[in-house]
């Protein structure tokens, strides 16, 4: 059984073509799909690349959270579909209210792009599975806005429910709240993530491959789905 | 015509990098006394037909919706009289 990945593309996404190869590199057959087109192609997980979809107008992801295949997305991921947003995608799913808080621009207010060490605090998500509990790993990270904010007693839920599945190591570089780079929804299938696993999942162009267990994670879940 | 205007600001409780940056700028240009800077956005709606209660009621709906997120931000609605700029 050959498990379908989507990748959309919104005008401005830059990294759908890496999210496709990353895709395939974990074993599965990516599918593009089209920010007009509502029809998901009964796709067994989305994932939402980073860009700059719609030149960031307005708010990063607040025109995107409304495009077609959104309507999809949202209404399938609250049934269960695994979704995996990163950087824009991330954005998206917190506009979309998938995810609960905000990006807000970067507290030293400069586009960084640097290998972030991270640690990984949840396992147990669709896209985080083939981790090792609170396994240390390095991806590039490259945003202008990807401070996640969000109210204290949201923060003190995210916590409480272990849906903190990422955390900066050594160096916050956006000004993020408790150091968070990536969260997860209750039900663990939506998961949004500032930092690119999939610029990191082969050795010539990545500063490691260990983004790719974001990838071969929905696999392994999905086959024994 | 008539024109709505919506300004939406951060949250208080919000970092606002931009706003501290200019701040930051203004005595170096010799703008003193200046002891906190915002900045936000402001839209200016052009409205087909009259603002009544049911046109703000809308524009109340696409700013709570689309124009702010109020997840970090905060919005205010009002009618630009005649003439003004």
């Amino acid at each position: 059984m050959t498990i379908r990945v989507g990748v959309v593309t919104f005008p401005g996404s830059l990294d759908d073509h890496d999210a496709r190869r990353a895709v395939r590199i974990a074993g599965a057959e990516p599918i593009a799909l089209w920010h007009k087109d509502k029809n998901l192609q009964q796709v067994d997980a989305v994932v939402l690349p980073g860009g700059f979809s719609y030149g960031d107008y307005l708010r990063c992801g607040a025109i995107s959270r409304f495009s077609p295949v959104m309507e999809s997305v949202i209404e399938q991921a609250q049934a269960g579909l695994p979704v995996l947003g990163i950087c824009n995608g991330f954005q998206i799913l917190c506009e979309s209210h998938l995810l609960p808080g905000a990006l807000t621009r970067n507290d030293h207010l400069h586009f960084i792009c640097r290998d972030q060490k991270l640690r990984i605090e949840n396992t147990s998500t669709a896209w985080t599975s083939d981790f090792e509990p609170g396994q240390e790993i390095t991806v590039p990270l490259k945003n202008g806005e990807g401070g996640f904010v969000a109210d204290e007693r949201t923060l003190d839920m995210l916590e409480a429910e272990g849906r903190v599945i990422a955390r900066y190591l050594d160096l916050n570089p956006n000004g993020s709240r408790r150091d968070i780079a990536g969260i997860s929804n209750a039900a663990g299938n939506v998961v949004g993530l500032m930092p690119h696993p999939e610029h990191a999942v082969e050795p010539l162009t990545g500063p490691t491959t260990e983004g790719l267990p974001f990838f071969t994670s929905i696999l392994k879940r999905l086959v024994n789905a | 015509m008539a024109r709505v205007v919506v300004d939406v600001m951060l949250k208080p409780e919000i970092l606002d990098p931009q706003g501290q940056a200019v701040q930051r700028a203004l005595p170096r240009l010799g703008f003193d006394g200046i002891t906190d800077v915002r900045q936000g956005k402001r839209f200016e709606l052009e409205l087909e037909g009259p603002v009544d209660e049911a046109a703000l009621a809308r524009i109340r709906e696409a700013a709570e919706s689309f124009l702010a997120n109020t997840v970090i931000e905060d919005f205010t609605v009002r009618v630009e009289a005649e003439g003004e700029k």
